[in-house]
């Protein structure tokens, strides 16, 4: 991986015509987590795939720049709420998809190695419907993680999952994508707070920061500090809607 | 289960058949009773075989044919947009034609022999398996196209290692259709103009008043018609698993 970039985002957005964002200024360190936090509708995926350089329904005003001024589109890692495995691939080449997708070959001892840090060493030749919901989720993080991109682009991606695999498997992306620059879209306060280096609350009048808590990311889910800035990024959404 | 019951159905109709002989008297030139239509059967079985062969060999080598062009058709059409707008209306609108309509020209055009039922098989095969494909490749999860253009993935890789394989059970449904149109397409090419086969065949008894062996024969292309459809069910039941909707 080359050295991840900050990215900034800078424009408004509007859907035919009507606007969706005013304009609007979203840093991204380098090297860091930023949540996006904001209710349904507010535009956060469409944020997200103008920086992946997906398409969207909106149309963007305004510039998407790395602060080392290369292209992003071609250096983002993409994951969803939905794990988009392909049902009938087994788990090692839906990992590996992204170098098949090129044409490259993957390399087989990396993929081992990120098979047994997301702990699925043993299901390797498995097909995704034989897997549980965590587990598959954990195959999109690998397929992710395979892609070896400095930009990681989190599309509401645990917000399908229960409670105790959702914190589960928050603690394991902070932990694998450590470094990279990663922005995670959500609509929930508890993970903005445990995740964020940066908490980004998205509202139509635009973006506000948000202190994150001291603690290091993951923060614990009983912190204090993790609390209080979760109730805190609760009445700023209430307050928006 | 299913099989059972499938029994249970034929032997009832066949007592109706026998039923209906009985009561109504019919003269066994209109409709001659199941015992009747047997021993028919098995006196010419060779002659029903020969034909049979024919008619098999017609819908078997169109059932390919029209396959192997409606998939190609359909990735073409899928990978150009062009295609679509310009092909697509004109397909729809052939499809608006009876193809049956095109069989005495067939046969002008083909000759008496297996080419012209092929023609008519191939004909009437591939419009199911054209739309049905299509139609898969391009209702591909928006989610799994947005993943692979972040991996930077060409069109081509995209469209095999993604489209395809999420469109295999479209596919699937459209051979399964077509295993069902192209015996009709074979047997009609036979009645516009044949020395051979099953349709045929069944001219050929029709006019000599040998109602019994064109009922034999008719028997004979049903129980074909069933057995191509179980085969073809039984080769696309692996293409039908792969849908990315079972998750
Ligand atoms: N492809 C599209 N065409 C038209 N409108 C869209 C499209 N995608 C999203 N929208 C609209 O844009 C708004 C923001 O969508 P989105 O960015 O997905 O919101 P969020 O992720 O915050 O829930 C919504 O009102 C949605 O209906
Ligand atoms: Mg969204």
């Amino acid at each position: 991986m080359s050295r991840a970039p900050g990215v900034t985002l800078e424009g408004s957005a509007s859907i035919d015509g009507a606007p969706l964002f005013a304009p609007l200024r979203l840093t991204l360190p380098a090297g860091r987590w930023t949540c996006l936090l904001g209710g349904s509708g507010v535009g956060k995926s469409t944020v997200l795939r103008l920086i992946c350089g997906l398409p969207t329904g909106a149309s963007f005003d305004g510039t998407i720049t790395a602060t080392d001024t290369r292209p992003i589109p071609e250096r983002v890692a993409y994951m969803a709420q939905d794990d988009l495995l392909l049902p009938w691939a087994s788990v090692t080449d839906n990992i590996r998809l992204g170098a098949r997708l090129r044409g490259q070959r993957a390399d087989a001892d990396r993929l081992a190695h990120i098979l047994a840090r997301v702990g699925l060493s043993g299901h390797a030749q498995k097909k995704p419907g034989a897997l549980s919901g965590g587990q598959r989720q954990r195959v999109a993080l690998a397929r992710t993680l395979m892609e070896d991109k400095p930009i990681i682009l989190l599309d509401e991606p645990f917000s399908a999952l229960d409670a105790q695999t959702r914190a589960a498997m928050q603690e394991l992306a902070a932990d694998l994508l450590q470094g990279r620059t990663v922005l995670v879209v959500t609509h929930d306060p508890a993970e903005a707070a445990r995740l964020g280096h940066a908490i980004v609350v998205l509202t139509p009048k635009g973006v506000t920061d948000c202190p994150p808590p001291a603690a290091p990311v993951p923060r614990p889910v009983d912190d204090l500090d993790t609390l209080r800035c979760q109730a805190e990024l609760l009445r700023r959404l209430r307050d928006a809607a | 289960m299913k099989y059972g019951s499938a029994f249970l159905a034929i032997g009832f109709a066949l007592l109706l058949w026998q039923g209906i002989v009985t009561l109504t008297g019919l003269p066994k030139f209109i409709l001659p009773g199941p015992r009747l239509v047997a021993e028919s059967w098995w006196t010419n079985r060779a002659l029903i075989a020969e034909h049979t062969l024919i008619t098999a060999m017609e819908v078997l080598i169109g059932l390919v044919i029209g396959t192997a062009l409606g998939i190609a058709s359909a990735i073409y059409l899928a990978s150009s947009r062009v295609a679509r707008l310009v092909i697509q209306p004109i397909l729809v609108f052939t499809q608006a034609l009876p193809v049956f309509a095109l069989a005495p020209i067939l046969t002008l055009w083909l000759g008496f022999g297996l080419g012209s039922k092929i023609a008519m098989a191939v004909l009437i095969i591939y419009f199911p398996v054209t739309s049905s494909f299509c139609d898969g490749l391009m209702r591909t999860p928006r989610g799994l196209l947005d993943l692979a253009q972040t991996m930077q993935a060409g069109h081509w890789r995209t469209l095999r290692l993604i489209r395809i394989p999420a469109a295999l059970p479209s596919l699937a449904s459209g051979i399964r259709l077509a295993a069902v149109y192209a015996p009709i397409g074979a047997v009609i090419g036979e009645w516009v103009g044949a020395s051979r086969g099953l349709g045929y065949l069944m001219l050929l008894a029709n006019g000599r008043a040998k109602t019994d062996l064109m009922f034999a024969a008719l028997l004979t292309l049903g129980v074909f018609a069933v057995l191509l459809h179980l085969a073809v069910h039984l080769a696309t039941r692996r293409l039908s698993g792969s849908s990315p909707d079972r998750a």
